[in-house]
């Protein structure tokens, strides 16, 4: 169940979002990845690592390279869950609690 | 950390519960999903009509940066019994989704903290199922379009 919510924080971010859809044509490096972005090349790297850590992106060893793939399987595993529907209403209902706790009645 | 927003959603059928304690006392709770403006705000829509009361209507409509609609509801309220229970339709314009029936339930759990049990039933396990999908889909989507754009400017 952990390892679900840490996919879920994963792909939550919109710059890792970005990374998987560019490394689902095809495998690139961490260089040709981070060329993609105004970020910078460590913050690049952080994401690429979380991504790695939950499976959603692979590694893979190409001579002096390593090239980042994409795992499809962890990737339809990931499509079937409803969590970002959660997600979504979590987010609306979390404002509208701020919102009525700032809520003045009009007199 | 605990989960504020629970989904319950079992497989091959065709509706879900979506509940939700806050840490408002019932009657603003309620306020929230009753005044137009509010709704507005936390919903992040634009709120056309709504008409807070049996046999009323409703229609909402929000639109992008450019004034394009992106999303267009409405529907009809059933009931609405302050403070305790909503119960209305709700259908998107232009889309194959159907129509939902959505039952909302307020209830206080003390004077300070209450409590929101939405349960919604669609047509069909399948249109049910597309729909769940839907936010996942959006955020690929959206991802997708910032990467198209940002392509854009490098072929510049």
């Amino acid at each position: 169940m952990n390892l679900r919510r840490d996919v879920f924080q994963a792909i939550a971010d919109p710059t890792r979002r970005a990374i998987l859809l560019l490394v689902a044509s095809q495998s690139m490096t961490a260089g040709a990845i981070a060329a993609n972005f105004d970020t910078a090349r460590p913050t690049v790297s952080k994401h690429l690592q979380i991504l790695t850590e939950c499976q959603l992106l692979e590694q893979k060893q190409n001579g002096r390279e390593i090239h980042y793939n994409i795992n499809a399987q962890k990737m339809r595993e990931v499509a079937d869950f409803i969590e970002p529907f959660r997600q979504m209403w979590d987010d609306r209902f979390n404002k509208l609690e701020s919102i009525m706790k700032a809520y003045k009645p009009k007199k | 950390m605990e989960l504020k927003t629970k989904i319950n959603a079992e497989d091959g059928k065709q509706d879900i519960t979506i509940t939700r304690e806050f840490d408002l006392p019932l009657e603003l709770l309620f306020k929230a999903y009753a005044e137009p403006e509010l709704i507005e705000q936390w919903m992040g829509t634009k709120v056309l009509k709504l008409e807070s009361k049996k046999h009323g209507s409703w229609q909402f409509e929000t639109t992008d940066a450019k004034g394009n609609v992106v999303f267009k509801a409405n529907g009809v309220i059933h009931e609405f019994i302050p403070n305790h229970k909503i119960t209305r339709t709700f259908e998107m314009d232009n889309t194959s989704f159907g129509v939902q029936l959505e039952i909302t339930e307020f209830e206080k759990l003390t004077d300070d903290t209450s409590k929101v049990n939405m349960h919604v039933i669609y047509e069909s396990v399948a249109q049910r199922d597309q729909l769940l999908k839907l936010p996942f889909a959006q955020g690929l989507n959206m991802a997708h379009n910032r990467i198209e754009a940002l392509l854009k400017t490098l072929n510049n």
